[in-house]
């Protein structure tokens, strides 16, 4: 029996000595980054095997950061990305010479929402959300009453996504101020459903999920404006997610596309399919489409990138 | 008497204790299993074992995930195997005890403290870039077997050392050289427990996500490997992709997944006891 297990050894050695060299097929796309933008990559992915069932699209989610540093070495050929480029990782692309395009896919849009009952409630502002959902809150912010005086003395309910989500990652990092971090005292799902039937049922509930959510339920629930960075009111539609103005609850996504790669032909066609197909998918998925009109410019934005020869960068 | 009044309580009331703890380790199991059980028996089915990931839950299979986990597990395997068993025995039986041995020895237990992430960087780092392999099934094989080392160098010392030194004595009054003694004495003898050793420690390498994704393990693998260095997912990160997904039938999906990679752990753990019972019963002086 011994004898068997040292051929084994043998046989190993052999194995690990053979595999010295593998050679990289061109008709290969490897993508990287965000796990908030995976779901569109895998869903255009998937689609894009009817198109090119040749070319091998496969997609990792070292999340933003962890998929930049390999993005601008070059080992992967697209990254996902929740937030644009930081400083840093441009001095890298500078140092290593990497040239990127930036294309916008995408929005991720969070929905603050009431029961329709809710008279009291003109808006938030983000100091008031932050008062209501960061950890000191537990125990402490357990009455309307409590967040502005004014408002009912009656017991406040939560509804929220559950803490895997990145809908809660990124409540809690725009709200909060730290992703992860909220009280725990609320009632947490991951079917929507579940959400969209508590705060419609319960006058004295608070939500908050995608807005791709809300739409399905606008009958049941009432959207609250957020008071932005500019001071005002904003209720989230699909003009002020799109022009930036319903914020801090609304992020573009991203898809970034190295220059090396832009010029194969394969990601040429599988980044055009992919503004093409980003309308339906993206809202399929929970995500916020934008206008025709931009995914029209992202197209011309790729095509000028793709065909210029020079290495100056069209950020 | 008092005393002895008070012993008696205090074994019992130990006793006790053992037996809460023990059952409630068992429940957790129970309620952990069934539940998993629960949820996702009636997703598992043969379609669903052979097809590709899909945003569809209903569609979407784990053909890539579970064909990726035999690919690293098979691999980390005739990578850790040959180097850990070997060393083992090298500190168990050639080594001298001196001050190296000492520092060796106390190096190779913390490594086996050391977070699995870290392996995943160090990975990274060596396998990936260093030597070039990409994200490939071999480099998240090699730092596996990396991870899992120091469990299979410790577990293998340890069964050598459980056998009796009067089979070495006796088998070296013999005349029987130290690699004779070895080879047809200590090895026989104490297989069982080395093989125990190095199935657990696999059982472990199998469920592990975090080393793979920092090594370059994908969510999103539409083919299955071909050879050691195509890109590759495993069960672990298929099943974490699918449980933050905000859609409930996703969360099936990882359940019945949940089920396909405890049964490979189940397998594993049986093959381990069959193994040892075997090698146990046939030595005999």
């Amino acid at each position: 029996m011994v004898k068997q297990y040292a051929a084994l050894f043998l046989l190993s050695g052999l194995f690990l000595t053979s595999c010295g060299s593998g050679g990289s097929d061109t008709k290969e796309i490897q993508i990287d980054g965000s796990s908030t933008v995976f779901p569109i990559t895998e869903a255009v992915a998937e689609e894009f095997r009817a198109e090119a069932p040749d070319t091998r699209v496969t997609v990792g989610v070292s999340g933003t950061g962890g998929g930049f540093q390999k993005f601008l070495r070059g080992e992967t050929d697209i990254n996902d990305a929740s937030r644009e480029i930081k400083p840093s990782e441009i001095k890298t692309a500078e140092e290593k010479g990497v040239d990127y395009v930036r294309l916008s896919v995408a929005y991720d849009g969070l929905a603050v929402v009431v029961n329709p009952e809710n008279d009291w409630v003109d808006h938030f502002t983000v100091d008031e959300l932050k008062k209501i959902w960061e950890p000191s809150a537990q125990g402490e912010i357990n009455r309307w009453s409590d967040v502005r005086e004014d408002w009912p003395d009656e017991e406040l309910h939560l509804f929220g996504p559950g803490v895997a989500s990145g809908t809660y990652d990124y409540f809690t990092e725009a709200i909060v101020g730290e992703s992860g971090s909220s009280r725990g005292d609320f009632t947490a799902s991951e079917d929507d459903n579940v959400l969209v039937q508590g705060v419609s049922t319960d006058q004295y509930s608070l939500g908050f999920f995608g807005l791709a959510y809300f739409e399905e339920n606008a009958d049941k629930l009432r959207l609250v404006p957020v008071v932005n960075d500019q001071g005002n009111p904003v209720e989230p539609s699909l003009e002020t997610v799109s022009n930036g103005s319903y914020n801090p609850l609304s992020r573009p996504l991203f898809i970034y596309v190295s220059k090396q790669a832009a010029q194969r032909q394969s990601v040429q066609q599988f980044v055009n399919f992919y503004l093409d197909e980003a309308p339906m998918l993206s809202k399929q998925i929970g995500y916020v489409p934008m206008p025709d009109s931009a995914y029209a410019a992202q197209k011309e934005k790729f095509r000028k990138f793709s065909a210029a020869t020079d290495s100056v960068s069209a950020n | 008497m008092n005393k002895v009044n008070t012993s008696r309580f205090k074994d019992k009331a130990f006793r006790r204790l053992g037996m809460v703890v023990t059952v409630s380790c068992l429940l957790i199991l129970a309620v952990f299993v069934g539940f998993v059980l629960y949820m996702g028996l009636d997703r598992l089915s043969w379609e669903f074992l052979m097809s590709l990931p899909s945003r569809f839950a209903d569609q979407s299979g784990i053909y890539t995930a579970w064909i990726g986990s035999i690919w690293v597990l098979v691999l980390t395997t005739l990578i850790s195997f040959p180097l850990g068993v070997g060393a083992g025995i090298y500190l168990e039986e050639y080594g001298k005890k001196n001050k190296l041995a000492t520092f060796l020895e106390i190096n190779i237990a913390n490594l086996a403290g050391v977070p699995s992430i870290i392996y995943g960087l160090l990975g990274l780092e060596v396998f990936v870039r260093i030597m070039q392999m990409g994200n490939s099934i071999l480099a998240g094989a090699l730092t596996l077997a990396l991870l899992i080392l120091p469990i299979i160098i410790v577990s293998t010392r340890e069964s050598l050392r459980a056998v009796p030194s009067s089979i070495r004595d006796a088998s070296n009054a013999l005349g029987a050289s130290k690699w004779q003694t070895i080879w047809n004495q200590v090895l026989p003898a104490s297989f069982g427990g080395i093989l125990t050793g190095v199935i657990l420690a696999l059982s472990r390498a199998v469920g592990e996500t975090a080393p793979l994704i920092v090594v370059g393990a994908l969510a999103y693998v539409p083919f299955a490997p071909r050879g050691p260095l195509d890109e590759f997912t495993v069960l672990p990160i298929q099943i974490f992709n699918w449980v933050s997904r905000p859609q409930h039938e996703f969360v099936i999906n990882a359940a019945a997944a949940i089920i396909v990679l405890l049964l490979i752990t189940f397998v594993m753990n049986g093959i381990a006891v069959y193994l040892r019972n075997r090698w146990q019963s046939k030595m005999k002086w």
